[in-house]
């Protein structure tokens, strides 16, 4: 260990740091508002060592964690995310009765295996990474354990993460028995190597894929999903809808793009059949949906479906697809679940469709930044989402997956009737059935509508004018795939 | 410059129309009319002022670039030849009858004109995007505040209407969202520059093969604005359940979208494939005409009834395009303009009656005449316009499409012709039935009120000017028109259609257009 090593794991220590120091304040003194800033200071601490780890990168420290401008750009993205939804649970646990001070804690043990997981590059630190961020994540669901959905999402996210690692294990296994390597470069190697039909490789590759398929909820691992949103407060909702997506995208997809996996091989195959599965499963499922968390839950299983047609197109385009989508996706189902969190009030959830009924002529900002969530899941110009899918388009079409191309193109104009719906809801003549949620802003909520703000801004934003985050995403991919 | 203004004027009118309607609900009614006549004004402007450019062989009066995601190759390129201009020029007009006709509108006027002036803006776009990725995104994103207007202010079943609308399109759009990567990955394949470019695709040599899917891809497209039969049903549903303003920006300009996309886009783009495609285009234009037509005859919803004419007119056009001809062409344009005004002042008509009579059945109707006289004169020469009688702008427009057609395929052209017939009887019923015959009791309404009688009058006194002398617009768009048929690169190698070899189809004069002037 060099001192340079040090420097490159800085966000990691100070996320550990933090943990550790929020862990102990939260024993001294039970102060929430003083629990989050110095959960925020910890995580703006960690984004502020990433533009010097970006002028040392690419490096490798230790033999587990590779911090290179792709692993840094995802960090920059994961640590955004979790500002965002730190906000967002300050205000929501501000008004219920709970104990929310342990809340943080987690929340950032699960950011700290998120980035680990981006930076992994041997399956230890894969699983390592991994693993914190589920356990993170076990507790987060069940954190209010007064809710019984709650508590049966949490058991549910146990059991089926647990056996989705014994799964992605496996694999490991497999491949460890079949390469002897457990880093990603040796394994990729030894695999492109050897010309046998290697029935042990292949089958570690796909119980890999499983695992990591899991933790996307891609068809046919998708079941825990609507459960898990609908049961876990929601910004953990959205952490479990973002960033944990997002790290395990970005894992994935540096393993694969260090694979090559030739065309016609068994594992192309079968991420083709689980996107297409997953865009229209997805899809169709989200049709006749009455819940919002569910509906969001079914939508992000297509919006993932469709993002695994970067992972199959090769190019530039494809990588650049992968992170403009995914960051698309991710403002967009941030500002979704904000404005869910934000309207709950303290006794449920604002999750049915019915409570947004009219909600565009009592509260018109907040409708108009879920509209515009809305148009830019569905892919409608101007927003992210758009130029998220002209990328994905664009690089299926460059690589000729056009059966891919076809069924996201057929399966998005499926999805855009749920998105229209809620759209319609939100405009609908307020004639409000059951209990109304309150139409009056509450005081106070500055974080959940700052968060709220940015992110909406962030889809307008990057849909008319994109070209500086492209930017930013050429130079991270830079460093992605090389040997 | 001139052109970014014409969509910046909107889209800034439209905030300021939004905003201004939270204190009066005049304001954004004046704020519309004052935004598109200065728009109205540029256009003029733009179009005595530009020269050709010279880069361009002056092919564009007005033309503006500027880059926007130049890692993709997409530029904000707009650019404006005479049918580019004329076209705006008749979305304006139309956008100031439909704020007119909006003025009845009481709830949320703000917002009503917000979403007016935005579907506006995007259509202007669309008639001046030169880039293909630009286009889509007009074409798109004019889908959002149409959807409003029938969401939001339309009829009973809106919820249907509106999302088949959004629906239809968005599949049909994304298809030629496919077909443009497709062609710009070609194009960059070819040339190493990545653009998307219209001028410089138009140079891309596909196979035969590739170049008949791309093409099948946009027409889906524009096919299903137009609509051609198979894909229309969104329409009627739309029409119908839009507020009136929405039903004459829908039937005046939107469809025209697709008329245009078809003469700019599909035909330069992919030429030897849509001559391929034209038995089959003639037969389904025909087949709109009639059965748009018949339809028209069985509708008791006098909107619905209004819509499917839409249809059977649309059919004209489609027939006009695929038939190869600059007379037909000639006719398509003043079939699009007329078209406008014709159907839109019935959807006016409509909006009206339904206003004063909360019904738009048309058996519930009945003697409207005596109470008001100068309505049903109104309607009468809107009604004998939609049937085609000689001296309006449609009889003109549809009997220089069917001339062109008669060239190429007499069989066919007949049975277009058996459209008028039906026209005919659907026309003179709309009259008969609502205006004349056994008054209902309780039916006292008010006539038209002058703003009313000022836009009917305003399409009537447009109808008869294109009907007795087109020359001007005629003549000013056919160099426009003849590119269509002679596109830069493939002049050489095309080949001519077929079956127009012994007619020289693409060189009549223009001199008959005004010659038919007389003729009753």
């Amino acid at each position: 260990m060099t001192s340079t090593d040090f420097i490159l794991l800085l966000p990691f220590a100070i996320l550990s740091v933090t943990a550790i120091v929020v862990l102990l304040a939260a024993a001294f003194c039970r102060h929430h508002t003083v629990i989050v800033v110095l959960t925020v200071m910890g995580i703006v601490a960690a984004l502020l060592t990433l533009p010097w780890l970006v002028r040392l990168a690419p490096a490798q420290v230790t033999a587990l964690l590779t911090v290179d401008r792709y692993a840094v750009g995802w960090m920059a993205i994961l640590g955004t995310i979790t500002l965002g939804v730190t906000l967002l649970a300050w205000d929501y646990w501000r008004l219920r009765n709970e104990r929310a001070e342990e809340f943080y804690v987690l929340l950032v043990l699960a950011l700290l295996g998120a980035m680990i997981l981006v930076a992994a590059n041997h399956f230890a630190s894969f699983f390592l990474g991994l693993e914190i961020l589920s356990v993170g994540l076990y507790a987060l669901i069940a954190y209010d354990r007064t809710r019984r959905f709650a508590l049966e999402a949490g058991l549910k996210y146990l059991v089926l993460a647990a056996t989705s690692s014994s799964f992605l294990l496996f694999g490991m296994a497999l491949l460890y028995a079949h390469v002897g390597r457990m880093d990603f470069v040796h394994v990729a190697r030894a695999l492109s190597l050897d010309s046998d039909p290697r029935i042990l490789a292949i089958t570690g590759l796909a119980l890999l894929t499983v695992g990591i398929g899991f933790k996307l909820a891609i068809v046919p691992f998708h079941l825990w999903t609507p459960d898990i949103y609908q049961g876990a407060p929601v910004p953990v909702t959205a952490f479990v809808a973002t960033a944990s997506k997002v790290a395990s995208f970005a894992v994935f997809l540096r393993l694969f793009r260090q694979l090559h996996p030739e065309s016609g091989s068994p594992l192309l195959v079968l991420i083709a059949v689980v996107a297409v599965l997953s865009m229209f499963v997805g899809n169709l499922l989200a049709l006749r949906q009455q819940n919002v968390k569910r509906l969001l839950a079914y939508s992000s299983i297509s919006q993932l479906g469709y993002l695994l047609v970067a992972v199959l197109a090769g190019g530039q385009w494809a990588d650049l697809a992968g992170f403009y989508f995914l960051a698309a996706y991710t403002v967009t189902t941030l500002a979704a679940f904000g404005i869910v969190a934000l309207l709950s009030p303290e006794d449920r959830e604002a999750d049915r469709i019915a409570d947004y009924r009219g909600l565009a002529w009592r509260r018109p900002w907040l409708a108009a930044v879920l509209t515009i969530s809305m148009l830019s899941l569905a892919g409608i110009p101007f927003t992210a989402g758009f130029v998220g899918k002209l990328y994905l388009l664009g690089a299926g079409t460059a690589d000729g997956l056009w059966w891919m191309v076809l069924s996201l193109v057929v399966s998005s104009t499926i999805g855009l009737y749920y998105y229209l719906r809620v759209v319609f809801v939100l405009f609908a003549a307020t004639e409000t059935v059951g209990e109304p949620i309150p139409s009056t802003p509450r005081r106070r909520a500055w974080p959940s509508q700052l968060t709220i703000a940015v992110a909406g801004s962030l889809i307008v934003w990057l849909g008319i004018y994109p070209t500086p985050l492209i930017t930013f995403f050429q130079r991270t991919i830079l460093q992605l795939g090389v040997r | 410059m001139i052109l970014p203004l014409l969509v910046a004027i909107l889209l800034v009118a439209a905030v300021f129309a939004w905003i201004s309607g939270r204190w009066s609900s005049a304001w954004p009614r004046w704020i519309s009319v004052f935004a598109l006549a200065i728009d109205l004004l540029v256009v003029t402007i733009g179009w005595f002022a530009g020269s050709g450019d010279a880069s361009n062989g002056g092919r564009w009066i007005q033309q503006f670039r500027w880059p926007w995601i130049p890692q993709l190759g997409i530029e904000v390129h707009l650019a404006a030849d005479a049918l580019s201009l004329i076209l705006v020029a008749l979305t304006l007009v139309v956008g100031l009858m439909a704020t007119a006709s909006a003025a009845g509108q009481r709830d949320r006027v703000g917002l009503l004109h917000f979403h007016l002036l935005l579907t506006l803006a995007g259509i202007v776009g669309i008639f001046l995007a030169m880039d293909l990725l630009l286009l889509y995104l007009c074409w798109e994103v004019n889908l959002v505040p149409m959807f409003f207007l029938i969401a939001l202010w339309g009829h009973e079943d809106r919820f249907y209407a509106s999302i088949k609308f959004f629906l239809f399109t968005q599949l049909s759009g994304l298809l030629m969202l496919l077909a443009t990567l497709a062609l710009y990955f070609a194009h960059g394949q070819q040339t190493g520059t990545y653009t998307f470019n219209y001028e410089a695709l138009l140079n891309t040599s596909l196979s035969p093969g590739q170049a008949m899917l791309l093409l099948l891809g946009f027409m889906a497209s524009f096919a299903v604005k137009l609509p051609v039969v198979p894909l229309h049903t969104w329409l009627p549903d739309a029409h119908t359940e839009a507020p009136t303003a929405g039903s004459v920006v829908l039937a005046g300009l939107l469809l025209k979208t697709g008329a245009y996309g078809m003469i700019r886009f599909a035909i330069p783009l992919f030429y030897t494939a849509a001559i391929a495609i034209t038995p089959v285009m003639i037969v389904l234009s025909v087949v709109g005409i009639l059965y748009g037509a018949l339809l028209a005859l069985g509708q008791s919803d006098l909107k619905r009834l209004v819509a499917y004419t839409s249809i059977s007119h649309m059919g004209f056009v489609l027939l006009g395009i695929f038939t190869w001809n600059q007379l037909a062409l000639q006719g398509v344009l003043l079939e699009i303009v007329c078209h406008a005004f014709s159907t839109g002042g019935l959807f006016v008509l409509a909006g009206m009656l339904q206003e004063r009579l909360r019904t738009r059945d048309i058996g519930r109707m009945g003697g409207l005449w005596k109470v008001a006289p100068r309505m049903g004169g109104m309607a009468t020469v809107l009604a004998l316009a939609s049937l085609g009688l000689p001296g309006l702008g449609n009889f003109l427009a549809e009997i220089l499409i069917l001339l062109g057609a008669y060239q190429r395929n007499p069989l066919w052209a007949a049975a277009a012709t058996l459209g008028f017939i039906v026209a005919t009887v659907y026309s003179l019923w709309i009259i008969q039935r609502v205006f004349h015959g056994q008054a209902r009791p309780g039916h006292q309404i008010a006539d038209v009120t002058k703003r009313e009688f000022g836009i009917l009058a305003a399409s009537v006194g447009l109808l008869i000017w294109l009907g007795l002398y087109p020359s001007p617009l005629t003549r000013a768009a056919a160099p426009a028109l003849e590119r269509v048929q002679t596109t830069a690169n493939t002049d050489s190698i095309r080949p001519r259609p077929a079956g127009g070899q012994n007619t020289p189809s693409t060189c009549l004069p223009l001199v008959p257009v005004t010659s038919l002037e007389g003729q009753p």
